[in-house]
């Protein structure tokens, strides 16, 4: 039996194939404005016996598809087991929110957090302050890591931090200090998040952000832990619903 | 029935009032009448929410003409036994949606409370005909945001009273709190020209009883499993309570009650056995804010209470009726209102510990905090509550009456349910 988990996130819809436990396929596709089309076309494209949706736009497929749903709290958790077993912790700087949760020893939920309505230390953020200083999103984190001072932000707000940086940039900074602050200002709002847990044994950073390997860093500064991350971390979700699918009665 | 001449007469704003009703009855039809299962009972209260604006007003209008005065209020601290001895009608004013907050950002801050930013936001948009109808409004100094904005209120209505209410429970603060009653009952005599004797409160003290009887009664009916009316429902009528007649609404909700005990004796329910189910705790829902229950229920779950003034705050404490004179009156009075335990006190015990006994009674899988954004009192308590409750699933929610973050905190909410599994 294949299972199919997919995972409708605010920028990119992720799609994980699954047999006997073990990931078969994945497929990633940017949201756009027409999700449920992206969505039909991954189940075309990743035929499977049993589907979950997760994310953001989870209902959009059980009201068009009559597929079950799930959040992506629960699919991260059951994700990030599968590919760390150990793990505690879990980080999740999305799209369009940024959410830690804390396992119990099973690997259940015990609690989570998640930031409020604005896009303030987002997924979302990052993408526009990299355009804002030039840089390829892919890039934005590497250029970051080498700023060799260290400049403080004022303002995590998407709208004030544009300015701040508009004015940074007039004030004649080097943009991988300025960018170097953005991504510290990020990790220092959900480090404080984190910091609600007590964190032990593993804590996996996830989602797409986790391919930011300054990100990755300052986390594990902040956090004085080793910060594990997967191969693919943006399937976590994805590969969550789809164990969930495979094994679970929902 | 057209009320528009009536509106006019009022000075409501005609073209915004219209489309204030016609957003509230499609929200309705879309949160209420859409759920399944519902008692038979409730179209009494189907029927009040469609005269919201409309027959209640006249009812009150009409009263007026007949002499009587019409006494607003903001909070379950008013002693409204005091002013239906002085014959008057004593009504919770509009404070739940969010209209006229540009208007209101005119005169106090943005990041103030939903609940405030919506009493000058009615008032000032012209869409509140009870705010107009009134003689006396009674502000309360339950939060720094309210105390100011009440002098704001006062500016523009000229008609603000305003109790002080103590922030602590000693002997001092109970000496404070009595003179506020005494002089509250004095005002009400001059406003009315008529003198309170204990008749009257005895009269006013068993109507506002019956009523907080009623409502015990329906909060003890949400214990059954299945529950016999939905969160929603109860909630509505909480929330009616505060403007409805008093004298038709014990009645009305007293003979739902009878259905909902038969339906308790036959098991039936709006939601299945084993539904999972929760507390609200915090801040009052205004009507027409139905923006955490719709989003619970709608995911499956029932809410099973409401730790609010918009809830048990309100009726929990009756009010010793056993005086012979009017100061014993007032004194029991002022002993029974100070028995509230609203997050404006310090230190505020009593209430984690009506949150766990509402918990426990009412067999609650889980509680969710329910806090305004900028409700500082209630938002601050959450941390003691949530240690208070121990072992209880527990959830922290910060929002205001906007649709913005309905993604978000559906999101949440589907995986708090989803840990009480």
């Amino acid at each position: 039996m294949k299972a199919l988990g997919i995972d409708i996130g605010s920028r990119y819809i992720k799609g994980a194939l699954v047999e006997k436990g073990e990931w078969i396929g994945f497929k990633k596709s940017e949201t756009t404005f027409n999700p449920l089309e992206r969505c039909n076309e991954m189940l075309r494209e990743l035929p499977a016996d049993r589907v979950i949706a997760t994310g953001y736009g989870r209902h959009l497929l059980e009201v068009h598809g009559d597929v079950p749903t799930i959040t992506e709290i629960r699919a991260f958790a059951r994700g990030a087991r599968a590919f760390f077993p150990n793990c505690h912790t879990i980080i999740d700087i999305g799209g369009q929110d940024t959410k830690v949760i804390a396992l119990n020893d099973q690997g259940n939920v015990w609690k989570f957090e998640m930031n409020d309505r604005c896009a303030a230390g987002t997924g979302k953020f990052l993408e526009i302050m990299a355009k804002n200083l030039g840089y390829p999103l892919e890039e934005f984190g590497s250029k970051a890591l080498t700023a060799r001072q260290e400049i403080q932000l004022s303002s995590l707000c998407t709208v004030f931090a544009e300015s701040e940086v508009v004015s940074l940039t007039a004030k004649g900074v080097d943009r991988e200090e300025i960018a170097m602050a953005l991504h510290r200002a990020i990790i220092t709002r959900v480090a404080t998040m984190a910091k609600r847990f007590p964190l032990q044994d593993e804590v996996v950073f996830a989602g797409g952000c986790a391919h930011n390997p300054c990100l990755k860093v300052l986390l594990g500064q902040s956090l004085r832990r080793d910060i594990r991350v997967a191969s693919v971390p943006e399937m976590t979700g994805a590969m969550g619903a789809a164990l969930f699918a495979e094994q679970d009665r929902i | 029935m057209d009320y528009t001449e009536m509106w006019r007469n009022l000075g409501l704003n005609l073209e915004n009032h219209a489309g204030l009703l016609s957003v509230l009855s499609e929200g309705y039809k879309n949160i209420y009448l859409s759920q399944k299962g519902r008692p038979k009972g409730m179209e009494y209260f189907d029927f009040v929410i469609s005269e919201v604006h409309g027959l209640r007003i006249k009812e009150i209008a009409d009263a007026k003409q007949a002499g009587r005065k019409v006494i607003g209020t903001f909070c379950v601290y008013v002693p409204e036994e005091i002013v239906l001895a002085a014959d008057g009608v004593c009504i919770g004013l509009c404070a739940g949606a969010e209209v006229g907050s540009g208007e209101a950002e005119k005169f106090i801050p943005r990041n103030t409370c939903a609940l405030i930013k919506a009493f000058m936001g009615f008032k000032l948009a012209g869409l509140c005909p009870y705010v107009e109808l009134t003689d006396l409004i009674v502000g309360e100094t339950t939060c720094d945001g309210k105390k100011k904005a009440y002098e704001v209120f006062q500016n523009i209505t000229g008609k603000v009273y305003v109790m002080e209410i103590p922030n602590m429970k000693n002997e001092e603060s109970k000496k404070l709190w009595h003179a506020e009653v005494v002089k509250f009952k004095e005002t009400l005599e001059a406003i009315t020209g008529k003198t309170i004797d204990v008749g009257g409160l005895k009269k006013g003290a068993l109507l506002v009883n019956g009523r907080r009887r009623a409502l015990q009664r329906l909060s003890r009916l949400r214990a059954a499993d299945p529950a016999p009316i939905s969160g929603l429902d109860a909630l509505l009528i909480n929330q009616v309570s505060f403007y409805d007649d008093p004298v038709r609404f014990t009645q009305m909700t007293n003979k739902l009650c009878d259905e909902l005990e038969e339906r308790t004796r036959q098991k039936i329910g709006v939601s299945p056995k084993g539904a999972r189910r929760v507390l609200i705790s915090g801040s009052p829902m205004a009507i027409p804010n139905w923006k955490l229950h719709s989003i619970i229920e709608g995911s499956g779950a029932v809410v099973v209470g409401e730790e609010s003034c918009v809830g048990e705050r309100n009726f929990r404490d009756l009010l010793d009726e056993n005086f012979s004179t009017v100061d014993e009156a007032l004194q029991k009075m002022a002993d029974r209102y100070l028995e509230i335990d609203c997050a404006c006190f310090t230190p505020n015990d009593e209430r984690l510990e009506n949150i766990k006994s509402m918990t426990q009674r009412l067999h609650a899988d889980g509680v969710i905090h329910y806090a305004l954004q900028f409700c500082t009192p209630y938002m601050m308590e959450a941390y003691k509550v949530e240690k208070a409750l121990g072992k209880v699933p527990f959830m922290r929610m910060e929002t205001d009456y906007s649709m913005e973050d309905v993604g978000q905190l559906k999101t949440r909410v589907e995986a708090f349910l989803e840990m009480l599994r």
